[in-house]
């Protein structure tokens, strides 16, 4: 059994842990309310953009020459992943989520014979990404600088897709990130972003509208800024699931940490009664002995 | 009969401006400036560097953009657009600074004609800002 100062000491240390865990959940629920609101702000601009996609993709006349974006190369072998994490630990399943919805799906790739390219968004992913497809990772960004998800960002990242897909590096793109449900749950999203996936979705109004220039050429003009819309979507999203994540896991943490901090204070009295008594009994028994 | 029609302005981070008592607006259409009134057909089209007007009772205002699209429904005019400034709020300084990286922009080599054509665009618009 440990000696009572050990015990003095283990609770000393889980009680400052305890404390860093407590204001690191303060911290990213403080956070968590910022990158929620931006992304309720941010939802507009993706829903309008989305609407007026699908206004144009109904009314576009030739189909078969529509814009690769929206319809494809016309084949499949070549997959690019955006892969996207955070750049801090420390928050729960938020990373290993993604990365195990990612890790199944180019096993499925791979099982298909295709060709598999990845791109991470923030460190983690790639940390844990390139031990097993070190060499499938052809690009790894991280936004460390960034205090909070700026479009600015995610333009960067959408024009190197789009810039990749000119140069006909792949032929499907598709996005991982965490979907913001609440602070407990976050569901892990794959979403296809080239070629537009809008099937299902129909578009709610039935006018017809005047384009100017041609449907073709705002389509043309209007689809890379999809990209950059929805990869700056995702990324808010993630922001927000990835606060709320650590929050809940510093919660536990915290509620953890109050648990051996009771457990270690009995011990530790149990063994110093423990101890009194053994003295206590030992001066007895020398008193009866006189 | 009123002569009045809303305009929102979105971003990509929020809802820039909402005005619901608008009677022109004056927008930068990649194939020259376009005027909405109401009862405009609908339409959809995307922005070149410019200067959007809107005139409304309370007051006229003016917004640099640099690019965008606008759809016009049912009286609503959505502009989405990911960088736009007041110009009441913007000094010489971010006007100078703006000029100059879209100089540097333009003087590149190695880009497409079109994005040439934008550039060469934000520096004309810029200048008369000055």
């Amino acid at each position: 059994m440990a000696s009572l100062d050990d015990l003095k000491k283990r609770i000393a240390s889980v009680k400052s842990t305890q404390k860093i865990t407590k204001a690191m959940k303060m911290v990213a629920a403080a956070k968590l309310r910022r990158a929620q609101e931006s992304a309720e702000k941010g939802r507009p601009y993706s829903e309008k953009m989305n609407n007026v996609i699908l206004n144009l993709s109904n009314g576009i006349s030739d189909k078969e020459n529509a814009p690769k974006l929206l319809s494809g190369t016309g084949q499949e072998k070549t997959h690019l992943c955006v892969v996207m994490t955070s750049d801090r630990g420390l928050c729960g399943g938020f990373n290993s989520n993604i990365i195990k919805k990612a890790k199944s799906y180019f096993a499925k790739i791979l099982d298909e014979g295709k060709e598999l390219k990845i791109i991470t968004v923030g460190s983690k992913g790639n940390d844990q990404l390139k031990r097993v497809y070190g060499d499938k990772i052809i690009e790894n960004i991280s936004f460390k600088e960034s205090k909070n998800a700026n479009y600015f960002d995610a333009d960067k990242v959408g024009k190197m897709v789009i810039e990749k897909f000119e140069a006909e590096e792949f032929d499907v793109c598709t996005i991982f990130y965490n979907q913001f449900k609440n602070v407990i749950t976050q569901i892990p999203q794959a979403q296809q972003i080239i070629p537009l996936n809008n099937e299902g979705e129909e578009s709610s109004s039935e006018e017809s509208y005047e384009f100017e220039p041609d449907e073709d050429e705002i389509l043309s003009n209007l689809l890379p800024k999809n990209i950059s819309t929805q990869i700056f979507k995702a990324m808010l999203e993630n922001s927000a699931s990835e606060q709320g994540s650590r929050m809940s896991a510093m919660d536990n943490a915290t509620r953890n940490a109050g648990e051996m901090v009771d457990k270690l204070t009995i011990e530790y009295n149990r063994s110093r009664q423990a101890a009194i008594t053994k003295e206590l009994i030992e001066i007895i028994s020398g008193a009866e002995s006189l | 009969m009123s002569e009045e029609f809303k305009v929102e302005i979105v971003n990509p981070e929020k809802s820039f401006l909402v005005k619901d008592d608008v009677s022109e607006v004056v927008v930068p259409a990649f194939e020259g400036e376009m005027g909405i009134l109401k009862d405009h057909i609908s339409i959809i089209s995307f922005l070149k560097p410019g200067i959007i007007k809107i005139l409304s009772k309370s007051g006229d205002e003016n917004y640099y953009v640099e690019d965008g699209i606008v759809e016009f429904k049912n009286n609503n005019l959505s502009i989405l657009t990911s960088t736009i400034f007041n110009l009441a709020d913007m000094d010489k300084s971010k006007q100078q600074d703006l000029l100059k990286q879209a100089e540097e922009e333009a003087n590149k080599t190695d880009i497409n004609d079109q994005s040439k054509y934008l550039a060469d665009q934000k520096v004309e618009v810029l200048k008369t800002l000055n």
